[in-house]
């Protein structure tokens, strides 16, 4: 801590205050946080290999330890660069307890999924096998065709609110109602997305009816308010002066909506339609109601039930037959393909906000 | 080419709001007009009026007449779509499509409209709005690049070529200058000596001696108050306007006591 004592203004003595300590302060070794946290860890592994602690104390003892660096600072810095040690301390470890859980799951998926994985796996189906071989040949089918039609579904409804939204409306009441109840679509669970789906499609084919399409239409429910946010925000970020400059060219509104807006904020929209379909790829509830589970191959999602990798996982591990582990493999390998697949998704729409981006602007 | 733009009685509103009140005036064709006055007095909204920009904020409405070769273009049934094909526009700050080449920002005025049209054909548009623009020579290796990727005062030229690639009648500038700095904004001064041989150009300029290099008339705007509507004070040759003005506001802006 430092005190500010009024110094006299001749220049006789100036020499009186030391610029030094008044400037630099106390200041911890460069190496010090580094030192702390290697001996927190050195313990803590310490306690785990000898004494035999689980990993969760372990971890415990690792943020209990690194606390000793505030309360070193604040003997030798002064209070100030000691909050700000204390808060580096708690955001830091705040980001590792949230990639606890990340890890954990690719570590577990990986290791557990890529046993099964093979050529077989995913040319094969569930049909006529009993015990092991197999594979998810029909789920993956289904939950390609099932996710594409949703994505057929959803874009265009999406996109065109946003743009009604963004372009049109003006602010006007309806406008506010659409915002409000696109919100209110974001929460919906997605149990409430299939039991809508089915409530829709018994009103046509009676009930206990099976398709894959009405799976589609469960998920558009859950994807439209994500599109319609997503492309909002994009379109709003493309400045007005484009508009203007547009219209000050004599190009009618919807002109300069499909050629300059679009264009300008495509690799915005692209990402969040991506991003869209990797959130519902995996659910599970909906399709479990609407689409059923089956073991054979089904390209028509008009025609009865339609497997998918979620509901595959989900069946294999509830009912694993005699012996369990074989189907409790396919699973996993389910499980691990359908996170391929989201990965797969987010690298795309990397590359394409990349590629399809303004130029000279990347 | 080249029209002439008579205003009578127009009074511009912002909702309820009366921005610019009660202007007249003769905008002759194959010259330039400059608008100067102080922040807020309407300039700019009396310039957007003209190509019928500014009805694309909501609620901007006008009273009263702007006739071209005696068509009014606020008559029930004119369309603004054509009314803007025939007037160009200059923005404040430069705004060339990022999505597109520097070829394509100029053809925009064609392109976006879905005009069709021969290869031989747009090369020659390109080159000759390039050319009128004075950019022809900085960018005709690299046509195909983005236009962002110019400087400040060569986009500002770019969006004179997409504006004049069009062949509009009338050319209005919104402080084309502003942004830019005091060598780009020469250059654009010279390019508006030039172009004036074709187009009449409308400038609004915050600058005074801007005004006073670039524009056969000029008009001062002024308000007399805040929220109260601008006016225009008094127009006339730029010489006698700089000179020997009428209005003692004019005199006193234009020597720098106000504004």
């Amino acid at each position: 801590m430092t005190t500010l004592t009024p110094t006299p203004e001749s220049p006789g003595n100036r020499g009186a205050v030391d610029v030094q300590k008044e400037l630099y302060g106390g200041q911890l070794p460069e190496r010090a946080p580094l030192l702390v946290i290697g001996a927190a860890v050195v313990v803590a592994a310490a306690l785990y290999l000898a004494a035999g602690v689980n990993l969760m104390l372990a971890a415990l003892v690792v943020f209990a330890i690194s606390l000793a660096l505030p309360v070193w600072s604040v003997a030798v810095e002064g209070r100030r660069k000691a909050t700000d040690r204390l808060v580096t301390v708690l955001v830091t470890s705040s980001f590792v307890l949230a990639m606890f859980p990340l890890f954990s799951i690719l570590v577990t998926v990986i290791g557990k999924g890529t046993k099964v994985l093979g050529i077989d796996f995913f040319t094969f189906s569930m049909r006529n096998v009993v015990g092991e071989g197999g594979g998810i040949y029909h789920a993956l089918v289904g939950t390609l065709i099932i996710t594409g039609a949703a994505t057929v579904i959803s874009v265009p409804i999406g996109l065109f609110a946003a743009i009604y939204l963004v372009e049109y409306s003006e602010g006007n009441r309806l406008s506010r109602w659409i915002r409000f109840l696109v919100d209110v679509m974001t929460g919906i669970p997605s149990i409430v997305a299939g039991l809508f789906a089915y409530a829709l499609f018994v009103l046509f084919f009676g009930e206990g009816v099976r398709m894959g399409i009405g799976g589609s239409v469960a998920l558009s429910v859950l994807m439209i308010p994500v599109v319609v946010r997503s492309t909002e925000e994009m379109l709003k970020l493309v400045p007005n002066e484009l508009r203007e400059a547009s219209y000050a060219l004599g190009v009618p509104k919807w002109r300069t909506v499909s050629k300059v807006v679009l264009p300008t904020a495509l690799a915005g929209i692209v990402t969040g339609i991506t991003l869209a379909i990797a959130r519902v790829i995996g659910e599970t509830a909906p399709l479990l109601i609407i689409a059923g589970a089956t073991d054979s191959v089904n390209f028509n999602p008009f025609d009865g039930r339609m497997a998918s990798l979620p509901v595959f996982a989900y069946a294999s591990q509830r009912n694993p037959g005699i012996p369990p582990e074989f189907s409790i493999d396919r699973a996993w390998g389910a499980a691990l393909t359908l996170l391929l697949i989201v990965m797969l998704l987010n690298l795309i729409a990397r590359l394409v906000s990349y590629f399809f981006s303004p130029k000279g602007e990347r | 080419m080249a029209k002439s733009i008579d205003v009578s009685d127009l009074n511009i509103y912002y909702g309820d709001f009366l921005a610019v009140e009660g202007v007249t005036i003769p905008i002759p064709a194959k010259s330039v007009t400059a608008f100067i006055g102080p922040s807020g007095c309407g300039k700019s909204t009396f310039l957007r009026s003209l190509n019928r920009m500014h009805e694309v904020i909501r609620g901007a409405r006008v009273e009263g007449k702007v006739l071209i070769d005696g068509q009014d273009l606020y008559a029930s049934d004119m369309d603004p779509v054509n009314v803007r094909r025939m007037i160009g526009m200059v923005f404040q700050r430069p705004n060339p499509f990022p999505t597109m080449s520097i070829y394509d920002n100029v053809l925009a005025g064609q392109k976006l409209n879905s005009k069709r049209m021969k290869k031989s054909e747009s090369d020659d548009i390109v080159e000759r709005s390039l050319r009128s623009a004075g950019l022809w020579a900085e960018v005709k290796d690299r046509l195909a690049r983005p236009g962002s990727g110019l400087s400040g005062g060569q986009q500002q030229r770019l969006c004179i070529a997409r504006a004049i690639s069009v062949e509009p009648e009338i050319l209005l500038m919104d402080e084309p200058c502003s942004a830019l700095d005091p060598i780009s904004t020469s250059v654009i001064e010279d390019l508006i000596h030039e172009l004036k041989a074709q187009y009449t150009i409308v400038i609004v300029t915050h600058n005074m001696q801007q005004a006073a290099r670039v524009s056969d008339e000029t008009a001062f705007f002024n308000l007399s108050g805040v929220g109260k509507p601008g006016r225009l004070i008094e127009v006339g040759r730029t010489e006698t306007i700089f000179s020997n003005p009428q209005d003692p506001a004019t005199e006193a802006y234009i020597q720098g006591r106000f504004g």
